[in-house]
Parts: structure tokens; C-alpha cells; sequence
């Protein structure tokens, strides 16, 4: 049985880690409104520009000079998998379910014949595919440094993205990152982006067909393939910043989560060993009573 | 039908505006357009500049670097690669970015240069006035 002393100090440990789970998990509960609210004003740009790209590819179908973004350069022997995750851990599974999913897609294309590139964003997804596919990894960024995501960041990424697609790096890029539903429920999900055509369709599930234009015809200013020689490199990086605000999302709803739980925890812990306390002192003061008692009785 | 514009301006991080108005001003990649209710149906890159907007509650300005305008019968949107109200703008750091477009046109040719060029016309002429 541990001595009083050493309760006393376990449970003023447990205390002050409490202490530090209950303040991170008010800090993700702020960064997280913060972070929903991000995701909620980037959805009208990103939801336009879908639009936008499904009216254009509609009235391009069919065209032999498609661009490449668009319709994909017609092999897919080469996936880079563009794997999103946090920077910092203590969020739970977040990261590791991010992890899983893109373990399972690396699994599935390699065993059918095709060769794997990963570009590697935030530093916890690194340090687990990094030990696994050492070797598969073209690239890794962290945004540890960058205190909110911004359209910039997303761009510089893109922009290395649609270089390698240009230099014939890859054939078609995955997005893989966490689909933010609630804030107990996190899916990763891996998105087509390139090409851009694939996850359109995949995503609304039937044909698109453009608005109605009441008989009209769109005019082109200027012509349709300048226009998506422009548009398909900005819709990729929407895609990212849309993906990396909904991660930022997910692990402040994820951390948030489990820092509850551990607050919770520590609470558990704090009740059971007070009671061990107790019982402790009490036995120690009986037993001395009955020394005394038995001392007393023996003269 | 409506003898309003529906109009939306939306940079990636949000939507600056959205409302109906009576005319949009916007610099095209060609040219300069000049978006009135019921317009025919047209998509238009466009290029760094001045975005005028004529409401109801008078007209406002926006600063806008390169994206699309698309005109459907329901109205005009604008997807600004960035947009800022004009009364936002930092002149000072629109003149850094200048210089930094003017050193990086030299490495660029054909599309990239011209948008290059468009980029440092829009920028020079909204430090200048």
C-alpha cells in the first residue's frame, strides 16, 4: 500500500494535468468556431468554381483538345497521393485515421501495378508514412508556422502540384484529408483532383448538366480553352484550401473530443484515489488507536 | 424578369458581396465590361483592377486580381482569386508586390507574360490613382 505522501502527490499531479487537458480543450473549442467559420465563408468559392468547371467540361466534351487537367492525359500508372494531416498531435485518432486511409490507398494501387508518389502535408502524417514508404514520398510541407490557413498557402501548394503534372511527373493526384461532418465525426476521404473531370462527376454522383440558360449561348471571352487553361490550376488549389480548412476543422473538433475525455478521465482518477487516500489515512489512525488501546490495556 | 442584377463577389476565404444591384463594372482580360440586368450568358477571365458596383445604396469599389465573371440569367458572379474592398487596399503593399511582379516578368513568356503584364498595368494604375 503506497504511503500517504505519494498519494498526496499522485493526486496533485493527476490535478494539475487536468488542469492542462480542461484549457486545451477550450482552446479547440475556440479555434475550432474559428476554424468551422473559415471552411463555412471558403464553401461558396469552392462550390462556384465546381459549377463553373462542370458547365465548361460539359460544353467541352467530346473536344479532342481537352487540356490534361481536365480530362487526365490518358494513362493513370502514376498516383501522387497528396496526404493532408496535422501538424500537431493529441487529437485523438484524427490523424492516424487520415493515416490509415492513405495506407489503404497506397496498398490498393500498388497491388494493382501502379507506382505511388506521396506529397506529404503536416508533420504527423510524415513521421508514420515516412517509416512505412520512406521511399514513395516526392515531397513534404508543414504549416506549423502558418497560425490560420490562407488562399496563399493553398496556391503554393497547388502550383508544386500542376508543375509535377506538367513535367509528366504523375498521372492522377488523390487528395486524401478529413471530410469535417461533426464535431464527433471526422471521415477522411480521397478525392480525385486530377483529373479534374473524375471528381466532378464522382462527387455529385449523376451527369451535370449547366444551368439553365434559357436557349442563350454562352459567349467565351476569352476563348473556352483559355479560359480553363486558367481555371483548372486555380480549381486545384481551392480543392487544397477547401481540404486543409476542413483538417484544421477536424482536429480541433477531434482534440477537442479527446481532451474532454481525458478531463473526464482525470476526474475518474482524481475520485478513485482520493477514496484510496481516505481509506489510507483512516486505517493508519485505526491501527494507531489500537495501540494505543492495547497499550493502554496491557498496564 | 428581373430589372436587377443579382450580383456575388466571392475571393476564396469569403463572400465580399451579394445582393442585387444595377450595374457591375469589371476588368475582363479583354477589355473592360460593363454588366447591366439581364446580360447573355457569359464567362470572362479577368484581369487586376477595379471592380464597380452600382447599388441601390450607392455604388461601392473593390480591388480584384485575376479570376472569372460568369453571367447566367440568374445573375452575375465573380470569383476573384483575391478581392478587397478598395477602402482595405494597402497601397504600400500593392507598390512591394509591383516590384515583385516586375522582377518576375522577365522569366515568363507567351500567356504568362501577358497576364504578368496586365497584372503590373492594373497594379501601376491603381497605386498611381
Amino acid at each position: 500500500m503506497p504511503s500517504l505522501k505519494e498519494l498526496k502527490n499522485r493526486i496533485g499531479s493527476v490535478k494539475n494535468t487536468q488542469k492542462i487537458t480542461r484549457a486545451m480543450q477550450m482552446v479547440a473549442a475556440a479555434k475550432l468556431r474559428k476554424a468551422q467559420e473559415a471552411a463555412e465563408k471558403s464553401r461558396p468559392y469552392s462550390d462556384r468554381i465546381g459549377t463553373v468547371i462542370s458547365n465548361l467540361a460539359s460544353s467541352m466534351k467530346g473536344a479532342g483538345d481537352a487540356p490534361p487537367l481536365l480530362v487526365g492525359n490518358g494513362k493513370d500508372d502514376t498516383v501522387l497521393l497528396v496526404v493532408a494531416t496535422a501538424d500537431r498531435g493529441l487529437c485523438g485518432g484524427f490523424n492516424t485515421n487520415i493515416v490509415r486511409k492513405a495506407r489503404e490507398e497506397i496498398v490498393a494501387l500498388k497491388n494493382a501495378g501502379k507506382t505511388v508518389k506521396l506529397f506529404l502535408i503536416g508533420k504527423k502524417g510524415h513521421e508514420q508514412l515516412d517509416r512505412l514508404y520512406g521511399s514513395d514520398v516526392v515531397e513534404f510541407i508543414s504549416l506549423k508556422e502558418e497560425k490560420v490557413i490562407t488562399a496563399g498557402v493553398a496556391q503554393s501548394i497547388g502550383s508544386k502540384v500542376t508543375e509535377m503534372f506538367e513535367a509528366g511527373e504523375f498521372d492522377v493526384c488523390k487528395l486524401i484529408y478529413s471530410k469535417f461532418q461533426n464535431v464527433m465525426t471526422q471521415e477522411p476521404v480521397a478525392k480525385t483532383i486530377i483529373p479534374a473531370a473524375a471528381g466532378i462527376e464522382v462527387e455529385e454522383g449523376e451527369e451535370v448538366s449547366g444551368p439553365d440558360l434559357q436557349g442563350a449561348i454562352y459567349t467565351y471571352e476569352p476563348d473556352e480553352a483559355g479560359i480553363l487553361r486558367v481555371l483548372l490550376p486555380r480549381n486545384i488549389n481551392t480543392q487544397i484550401f477547401s481540404a486543409l480548412l476542413e483538417n484544421v476543422a477536424g482536429e480541433m473538433g477531434s482534440k477537442m473530443t479527446a481532451m474532454d475525455n481525458a478531463t473526464r478521465n482525470a476526474g475518474d482518477m482524481i475520485d478513485k484515489l482520493t477514496l484510496t487516500f481516505n481509506r489510507t489515512r483512516q486505517a493508519q489512525i485505526t491501527s494507531e488507536l489500537i495501540e494505543i488501546i492495547s497499550g493502554a490495556e496491557a498496564l | 424578369m428581373a430589372d436587377k442584377l443579382h450580383f456575388s463577389l466571392v475571393s476564396p476565404e469569403r463572400e465580399l458581396f451579394s445582393g442585387d444591384v444595377d450595374q457591375v463594372d469589371l476588368p475582363g482580360t479583354e477589355g473592360d465590361l460593363g454588366i447591366f440586368p439581364n446580360h447573355s450568358p457569359l464567362m470572362a477571365a479577368i484581369r487586376t483592377g477595379a471592380l464597380r458596383v452600382y447599388g441601390t445604396e450607392g455604388d461601392s469599389v473593390y480591388f480584384v486580381q485575376s479570376g472569372f465573371a460568369d453571367v447566367t440569367p440568374d445573375g452575375l458572379t465573380v470569383l476573384a482569386e483575391r478581392a478587397v474592398a478598395m477602402s482595405d487596399l494597402d497601397k504600400e503593399q500593392l507598390k512591394v508586390e509591383l516590384q515583385a511582379a516586375n522582377e518576375a516578368i522577365g522569366s515568363l513568356e507567351g500567356d504568362a507574360a501577358l497576364l504578368a503584364q496586365q497584372n503590373i498595368d492594373g497594379l501601376t494604375a491603381l497605386i498611381a490613382g
